[in-house]
């Protein structure tokens, strides 16, 4: 079963179509990179996929279970309790981290656990103490998000993200915002979660890194799929469009 | 009048004083909340009145207000105005008016938090309850202190328009004092009293404020 499918997704803003006609499947385990121009819909994408933007045509399903469907030219979405439990197999990285500002570290690890999921305190703070082990930042726990720098903050919004155990980790270009010294702190946590076969899909524009990582590499640009394939079908041989955009990010 | 006679009477006048400013509190923040709700509402009819409301409230004396909200009873639903409803009307007309002005400040707070914040908790799976309860309002309350404070210096200073209903607090007993002893002192005093008053407020606000400065 696919962790996640997306048939025909159409989505508009003001009569512009953004998204034509996407259609992707995601397997278990599978780290899928999009790439493509600014403006071709890549964060359109992820934000109809976790349901932050309503679709306007096609399917949104996770594990089988359907979210939102087509009905007579329209999109409907399932009932709210369904979603509810839809949302809980995924998760996402925003690319400005939106971290909760009046919280610790730790309570913005472990809140969601808590809150949403009637985790009992003591396990999500073991749980989420560990999860900063793993990030490097067990110091950190009781600091605020203003005391850390931008690649310790979005390195605890992937452990915000994993506290509620996700079947798929959305990243809605999570480097964008850093300097290029931090950049590499943040790679290193999600080239650790594909080594643990995390299902993922990234938006970035580190080319090096979606090729190092991906098991499938996604080029968009004007709402569509221009190309799909391995890293090595889009970089050895790629359709013109692709590797002119490519060619624009040296090295 | 001996000195210590004028500060007693003066002192019962600021009881009445005091009252007003926390009664007018404790009813015009919530109130406020709600107003603030309406104007952002996406109903129509709801954002409509309430913006009206506020418009009205903001845009008219309070000294006018106290009256209409007195008199309201008898010359719109002709019920005889009971002696008890002098005080209870202050405090209404005080309510209904400092509501919309917390209404504004409420809304300027909310619609400054990033939209961000919002989507993060969706996400995570917070209902629009705990979204706003747990992640936005904490975060809205340190916003608006500074102009809240504002609010509270100024409903200090407005309680004096009480005297209107012609509920006796500090203000009036000063003019009447002033004017029995022909003498400004008591209004000088009042004026002091008014001032410890106010710098009590802030000094609390500032230590609110300072509080919430864990985080920035």
């Amino acid at each position: 079963m696919n962790v996640l499918e997306i048939n025909h997704l159409k989505k508009e803003f003001d009569g512009l179509t953004v998204l034509q006609d996407i259609s992707l499947s995601v397997k278990k385990g599978e780290v899928v990179s999009v790439i493509g121009p600014s403006g071709s819909g890549k964060s359109t994408l992820l934000r109809c996929a976790t349901m932050l933007e309503q679709m306007d045509g096609g399917e949104l399903v996770y594990m089988g279970e359907k979210a939102a469907w087509e009905e007579k030219d329209a999109c409907v979405y399932a009932p709210k309790e369904k979603l509810k439990q839809v949302r809980r197999r995924f998760g996402l990285v925003f690319q400005n981290f939106n971290l909760f500002p009046h919280y610790t570290v730790l309570k913005n690890i472990m809140d969601a656990p808590v809150s949403v999921d009637r985790v009992p305190k003591e396990e999500a703070r073991q749980q989420a103490l560990a999860l900063l082990g793993q990030l490097g930042l067990e110091d950190k726990a009781d600091a605020y998000p203003y005391q850390l720098s931008g690649g310790q903050q979005q390195r605890v919004s992937i452990a915000r993200a994993l506290a509620l155990k996700p079947e798929i980790l959305f990243f809605d270009e999570p480097t964008s915002a850093l300097d290029p010294e931090l950049t590499g702190e943040v790679l290193k946590v999600i080239r650790q979660l594909a080594k643990e076969h995390m299902t993922m899909i990234i938006v970035t524009h580190e080319m090096k890194f979606a090729r190092e990582l991906s098991d499938r590499i996604i080029f968009m640009e004007d709402g569509v799929i221009r190309q799909q394939g391995t890293p090595e079908e889009l970089f050895m041989a790629p359709d013109d469009r692709v590797k002119e955009f490519i060619g624009k990010f040296a090295g | 009048m001996s000195t210590t006679t004028m500060l007693r009477l003066l002192g019962t006048g600021m009881l009445k004083t005091v009252s007003i400013f926390f009664l007018t509190l404790l009813f015009s923040l919530p109130l406020g909340l709600l107003f603030s709700f309406g104007r952002m509402s996406k109903n129509g009819l709801v954002k409509g009145i309430s913006k009206l409301y506020i418009s009205v409230m903001r845009g008219t004396p309070l000294m006018l207000q106290l009256i209409v909200v007195y008199f309201a009873p008898y010359y719109i639903l002709g019920i005889k105005i009971p002696s008890w409803y002098r005080s209870g009307a202050v405090i209404l007309a005080f309510v209904l008016n400092y509501a919309a002005y917390f209404a504004e400040i409420y809304r300027s707070g909310i619609e400054s938090i990033p939209i961000g914040q919002y989507e993060a908790a969706r996400v995570l799976g917070y209902g629009k309850a705990q979204t706003f309860v747990k992640i936005i309002l904490p975060q809205v309350i340190k916003r608006i202190l500074p102009p809240v404070t504002n609010e509270m210096i100024t409903l200090v200073k407005d309680t004096s328009l009480a005297f209107v209903l012609t509920e006796v607090e500090m203000f009036t007993i000063a003019k009447q004092i002033a004017a029995k002893e022909a003498s400004i002192l008591p209004l000088m005093v009042a004026g002091v009293f008014y001032y410890f008053f106010n710098l009590a407020v802030a000094a609390v606000m500032e230590w609110v404020e300072n509080r919430l400065n864990y985080y920035r």
